[in-house]
């Protein structure tokens, strides 16, 4: 940096000295710079997270968390990497939930919207109290797809749970013994296996690879020199 | 002055910069720019490593301080294993669960063993697509011309060859397992085009490319019944009397005991070094890419190559604090989103090679054309809402709901503001030196995926990591299942550690480290 862009310092210097709050880690309290991570504040506080880690960048869905904020009786679910602490919140990891996943051969499915309900038998009793949606840190709406599952709309379950991470939040909240991530998991593969229709060019492209379409120019190619090359590789526009 | 107040200059310029066209940088501007201000040529940051197969080769000081760094094995072990395997792969990202599924296919018993959770990885993270001459007007042969420009000219050509032609048929079988690829409106695959790419070439599903893709694979690793080893880091492999590999010594993060695994064979799919922190950059890898299969090869006596060279991917969040190194795709560049400095200029071509355009944002920064943050990070623009603006409301919600899911979090709307990047660590070029069947010089040790070399070259394009680690998992796994049927299973040894050791004794044990890293050391010491 040089010296002459001054003028684009933001001027908060309680950034550059955090201001501290105080919140509580699995019922023990420590002071933390304001707005770090949940998972910044654990390694703030000494706390070694081995479990309930992965790609810190919100799309593993490892660091599954509960959590309160300050006078809100309400205990609320995050993603610990993607979430800022505040002062007076408190918070606990949630180890993961003993849900059960159906085993299945994708491509052998005779009929995968019928298979359903033998793989996920509990899916059809959804009793609507929309828990797992308030629980979805990634704001999908989880009811809303567990009742097309059911109603075999699998499009648009695909495309609804495109976003999941995979926490697995909606489950321990579920009075119904659902695991929506994994019902929505079948479904968008079943989606893709057996109902999104064949893209005709990639069979085409295999097919020319493998008649040998482009047998000519690899051959003239590959016997290229390191200058010949470089200057046929700058012609490719 | 705040942040808002320093965006208006970006919004102020828009209309202007949307007319605008900023020519590519000729062939000697480029290598000029680069070599100024690309991290990879900053001296300083390197130095030779002093043993072991690539004995006097130049590297970043902090890999080469792990690479000549002692095992945490003791000569007197006991080698008794807990388990035993056709094929051992190690690492449960993309190329790890693609190799298991394939070995497992082709009949062999294997074992799929992570230091973290099955699919906690990269490979999760991969937003932008992966690259598949699929499109009528492109072809494996362009695919391949274009990495090889991108790569600089040094790519592996029989490694590069391998991977654009069997592209289309891995994007097969990924369909077939019910990957959910974007389509267009005739049922073919959507691809869109990326920096350094000639013709459209990505596939991709929304902007969770890699997490669909692990979701899929995640789960038929699961219905395949393979045997998981999670939070178990490799810590040390093991070699027979003719130094091939034989299997591997794992640590088990929960008793901190450890378990030994023989093996017919061994593949690494450990990933990257992203949170080894490099020239102190933030980093887009998740928490275990520490290069654990670079140290553990290396004292096999396995070659690296292109180890002097990473990705510095051009567009890491800068702002907000809570995101600092996170990427921001480079599909919003793809899509038209521009590159703005403090002054509300542009200054490179978005759609230049990654390192192109991250020499570019540094020379700004360093010139003093970047903006600062509150906490004294320096970054420039880039404008998302333009995309809007030329392609009609409501496309970076559409088009890139990751992203705006992971700034609003933080009460960013990045359909209305622009956000501030700086270059982050973002992938190794190079890595362990493999064949096209993925193998080592070292018998019977495979490596797939980011920790294997030669393939990229010097700078990889974007959405070749997600081919790569399909096709080399796959010609790993279907290697070394093959071979199980065929042989026995070697002797478990520490042969290569005494070898190791007696070397690194020669040079004044002078790592003074143990590795592998396995876990970056975030943890504040207190008290």
């Amino acid at each position: 940096m040089t010296t002459d862009d001054t003028q684009n310092v933001i001027d908060q210097p309680e950034v550059m000295k955090p201001r501290m709050v105080t919140i509580e880690i699995a019922g023990k309290k420590v002071d933390v710079p304001e707005g770090i991570t949940v998972v910044k504040a654990m390694w703030y506080a000494g706390i070694d997270v081995v479990r309930g880690i992965g790609c810190l960048g919100g799309f593993c869905g490892a660091c599954a968390t509960y959590y309160r904020t300050k006078d809100d009786p309400k205990v609320r679910t995050c993603l610990a990497c993607q979430t800022a602490v505040q002062d007076g919140m408190c918070f606990t990891m949630m180890p993961p939930f003993p849900a059960r996943k159906a085993i299945y051969e994708i491509q052998k499915l005779q009929d995968p919207k019928q298979d359903l309900f033998n793989f996920y038998p509990e899916a059809p009793l959804c009793r609507n109290c929309n828990a797992c949606t308030e629980a979805c840190p990634q704001r999908i709406d989880v009811r809303e797809g567990v009742w097309k599952a059911v109603f075999g709309d699998f499009k648009s379950v695909s495309e609804m749970f495109m976003d999941c991470v995979m926490c697995g939040m909606c489950t321990p909240v579920c009075i119904a013994d659902i695991a929506p991530n994994l019902v929505a998991l079948y479904v968008s593969r079943a989606q893709g296996a057996h109902f999104a229709e064949k893209p005709i060019g990639l069979d085409t492209r295999i097919k020319e690879i493998q008649e040998g379409r482009y047998n000519d120019e690899w051959h003239n190619v590959l016997k290229m020199n390191d200058k010949e090359l470089a200057e046929h590789c700058a012609t490719v526009k | 002055m705040d942040i808002h107040a320093l965006q208006q200059i970006v919004h102020k310029t828009r209309d202007a910069r949307r007319k605008q066209t900023i020519p590519k940088f000729s062939p000697a501007d480029r290598d000029q720019l680069i070599h100024k201000y690309h991290p990879d040529f900053r001296a300083s940051a390197y130095r030779p490593i002093r043993f072991g197969p690539n004995e006097g080769e130049k590297t970043v000081v902090e890999l080469a301080t792990l690479l000549e760094g002692d095992s945490p094995i003791h000569d007197d072990l006991d080698l008794t294993p807990h388990h035993q395997t056709d094929v051992l792969i190690i690492g449960g990202g993309g190329a790890g669960c693609a190799a298991a599924l394939h070995a497992h296919g082709a009949g062999a018993k294997t074992i799929l063993a992570t230091k973290l959770r099955l699919g906690d990885s990269n490979s999760v993270m991969a937003q932008g697509g992966m690259q598949v001459s699929v499109a009528p007007e492109d072809s494996p042969v362009t695919h391949f011309l274009d990495t090889l420009k991108g790569g600089h000219m040094e790519n592996d050509h029989a490694l590069l060859k391998v991977m654009v032609e069997e592209g289309p048929s891995i994007a097969k079988w990924l369909l077939e397992l019910g990957v959910l690829f974007d389509r267009q409106a005739d049922g073919n695959l959507h691809v869109k085009k990326g920096g350094g790419s000639s013709k459209p070439r990505l596939v991709t599903c929304s902007d969770y490319t890699g997490l669909e893709i692990m979701r899929v694979l995640k789960d038929e690793v699961l219905n395949q019944k393979i045997q998981l080893l999670e939070f178990a880091a490799a810590i040390e492999l093991l070699s027979d009397d003719s130094g091939a590999c034989t299997g591997a010594i794992f640590k088990d993060l929960d008793n901190q005991r450890h378990v030994v695994v023989a093996a017919k064979s061994v593949i690494l799919a450990t990933g990257g070094i992203g949170r080894l922190h490099i020239q102190g950059f933030p980093t887009s890898n998740h928490y275990g890419a520490t290069g654990d299969g670079l140290c553990l090869s290396y004292r096999m006596g396995a070659k690296l190559a292109h180890i002097d060279t990473f990705q510095y991917h051009p567009s890491g969040a800068v702002y907000p604090e809570q995101l600092i190194g996170a990427l921001v795709t480079e599909g919003i560049r793809s899509e038209g989103g521009q590159l703005v400095n403090a002054k509300g200029d542009r200054f490179v071509n978005e759609l230049d090679t990654r390192d192109v355009v991250s020499s570019s944002i540094i020379r700004e920064c360093e010139e003093g054309r970047g903006i600062r943050t509150m906490s004294g990070r320096v970054g420039v623009w880039l404008d998302t809402p333009i995309l809007d603006a030329e392609h009609g409301a409501g496309t970076v919600e559409k088009h890139f709901p990751a992203m705006v899911l992971q700034f609003e979090r933080f009460g960013i709307d990045i359909s209305k503001d622009p956000v501030l990047i700086y270059p982050t660590l973002h992938y190794q070029n190079g890595g362990v030196k493999i064949d096209t069947n993925s193998e080592t010089n070292v018998k019977n040790l495979f490596v797939a995926g980011e920790a294997s070399g030669g393939l990229h070259g010097r700078n990889r394009l974007m959405g070749n990591s997600l081919l790569d680690l399909m096709v080399y998992g796959k010609r790993s796994g279907l290697t070394a299942a093959g071979r199980a049927g065929s042989m026995k299973q070697g002797k478990l040894t520490l042969k290569h550690l005494e070898r190791f050791r007696a070397e690194a004794k020669q040079h004044g044990n002078v790592s003074g480290v143990i590795s592998p890293m396995i876990l970056p050391a975030y943890t504040r010491k207190v008290g």
